[in-house]
């Protein structure tokens, strides 16, 4: 079957420094990546090369199996959650005119407005500006306008950082109903590990370099590979939200292998 | 009943002055421009471009006073520098380090510092600085309101095509890129309006009180409105009231209207202020009581 995004020995410089060093992983249809890497490990710049906002990298990129420098739109196919950005109070457009942004160069369909809004559970507020919202309900109403032109790929980067934990908790939730109940393929990248187990079926590892990816299961159940991985979080500064596996097993339970680079 | 008469008085004022034909070519001209200030205005105050529609407004004094200076009709000269200004700053905001704020006071200054520079080369101009700075809604004639007229009729459906887009790069450039829209070719086009709108409107209030016309109504109406179509509205319906009243009281005050005009907006901005204010005062008073 063919790989909802194929990465291929990607590598991109940023002022002669390699921001991402020959990167190489698939995601397949249905699956719920997790990204996890230290701070400035490149994870929202492979974000920014797979959407094709950076385009001058070198290797391959194939999103829905075209080049993404080649063939835009596929991007039609993608939902995107960028970093949490902070909207401002005044920001005058309301929650409804935020999601129908969403179907921009598609037939305005009031009913899949209502529905996105819906699922984020989000119907209480449909006519509040978007400033007036809490950031975890900010981010939900980013999340519909994303799903509200049922893509198929849904690409979020550190959706939840600086949202309070019941927020979040209600976030994760959601992650899992689009990837269980809609079957969209999901690309999340986290600095919470906790959820990133509990959510993801793989993993893939990130600084500049790729250091591990695979199933979920053989990274958090290997304690050899979760020190390693530790050690190289901790001398990058990282700041984790970080359990570390009870002695040293996962709670997890099949084990399979994963690629490490 | 003395209300009433009052009313009456100032309904009958109106009308009288509205049977003068500067009048009406006046009128017409600032509704039209209000219009299409606020409409550009609100897309400028959120992309944090306030200034810009001043910085355009200096550079198109820098224009009109180069097309005097060469003897061509200085509002094709101004036209053709705001634009190719508007477009080389938009290039500048992308693709270079220099802070935005920081591009707009050299674009601003320098602007004014060719105008300033051409008039004294000149030995000054026949025409009057006076109204290029000020404005003076109550002399346009009528191949003013004909270009203000084609400049609305170019401006507001082209808004209107692109409202959505513009609300989304407005909103967040980068998932506009993801969209699948041309953002850099998107902004250049609202650039070009913004700057043929500040252009139409020097006549109305001047080049030194522009900033007024864009940001003013839309501050007020971001206070009001709850929804990107109703702040438009709200801000449209502000700077029309403004308008008229500020035309009407400097005609019968023999005041000069463009400051009327400012005054009038900085006055009902204020009001607002003040009621929501009080609005919110009370209702943290009925919450606290509870």
């Amino acid at each position: 079957m063919q790989p909802i995004i194929q990465v291929v020995k990607l590598s991109y410089y940023y002022d002669s420094y390699p921001s991402l060093d020959n990167i190489s992983f698939t995601v397949d249809k249905g699956d719920f990546l997790g990204i996890i890497g230290p701070n400035g490990a490149g994870k929202t710049t492979l974000f920014q090369c797979v959407l094709g906002i950076i385009d001058d990298y070198s290797g391959e990129i194939n999103l829905f199996g075209s080049d993404i420098r080649q063939n835009r739109k596929t991007l039609k196919k993608v939902g995107y959650v960028p970093q949490k950005k902070s909207v401002e109070q005044a920001f005058p457009a309301t929650v409804e005119e935020i999601v129908s942004l969403g179907l921009i160069g598609k037939k305005s369909n009031k009913d899949a407005i209502y529905s996105a809004i819906e699922f984020v559970e989000l119907n209480a507020y449909l006519d509040k500006r978007i400033g007036e919202l809490s950031e975890g309900q900010q981010q939900r109403v980013i999340i519909a306008k994303a799903l509200v032109s049922e893509p198929e790929l849904l690409i979020l980067d550190e959706p939840t950082t600086g949202i309070d934990s019941t927020a979040q908790n209600k976030f994760y939730n959601l992650l899992s109903k689009l990837n269980k109940d809609k079957k969209i393929t999901i690309v999340w990248s986290s600095h919470d590990l906790n959820a990133v187990e509990s959510l993801a079926n793989k993993v893939a590892c990130i600084d500049r370099k790729l250091f591990f990816h695979g199933e979920s299961e053989d990274f958090f159940g290997n304690e050899e590979r979760m020190n390693s991985y530790v050690e190289f979080a901790m001398q990058s500064h990282m700041n984790l939200h970080f359990r570390m596996p009870k002695n040293g097993k996962s709670n997890r339970g099949k084990k399979t292998d994963g690629n490490v680079i | 009943m003395e209300k009433v008469i009052e009313v009456r008085k100032l309904m009958e004022m109106l009308f009288d002055i509205i049977q003068y034909g500067f009048m009406q070519r006046a009128l017409l001209s600032a509704i039209t421009i209000s219009i299409v200030c606020s409409i550009v205005g609100l897309f400028l105050v959120l992309k944090r471009h306030s200034l810009f529609g001043d910085a355009l407004a200096h550079v198109t004094f820098g224009g009109i006073t180069l097309g005097l200076f060469v003897g061509i009709y200085p509002l094709w000269t101004a036209y053709l520098v705001a634009i190719l200004t508007a477009i080389g700053v938009n290039k500048l905001r992308e693709s270079t380090i220099i802070p935005p704020d920081s591009s707009i006071a050299v674009l601003l200054t320098s602007g004014l510092a060719i105008g300033v520079i051409l008039i004294s080369i000149s030995g000054g101009f026949t025409v009057n600085l006076f109204n290029i700075l000020f404005g003076n809604i109550l002399l346009v004639g009528n191949d003013d309101v004909l270009m203000i007229l084609i400049t609305a009729a170019v401006v507001i459906p082209v808004i209107c095509i692109f409202y959505k887009k513009l609300v989304l790069i407005t909103f967040d450039e980068k998932q506009a890129k993801v969209s699948g829209l041309n953002v850099t070719w998107i902004n250049t086009l609202f650039i070009i309006l913004a700057s043929v709108s500040i252009i139409a409107s020097i006549r109305l209030v001047g080049v030194l009180l522009i900033s007024s016309l864009i940001v003013i109504p839309n501050i007020t109406a971001l206070m009001l409105g709850k929804g990107f179509k109703k702040t438009i509205l709200f801000s449209c319906a502000i700077s029309i009231i403004a308008v008229i009243l500020g035309i009407v009281i400097s005609y019968y005050a023999n005041l000069a209207p463009s400051g009327m005009i400012v005054l009038i907006m900085v006055s009902i901005f204020l009001v607002t202020i003040i009621i929501k204010n009080i609005k919110f005062t009370l209702n943290k008073m009925v919450i606290s009581n509870k």
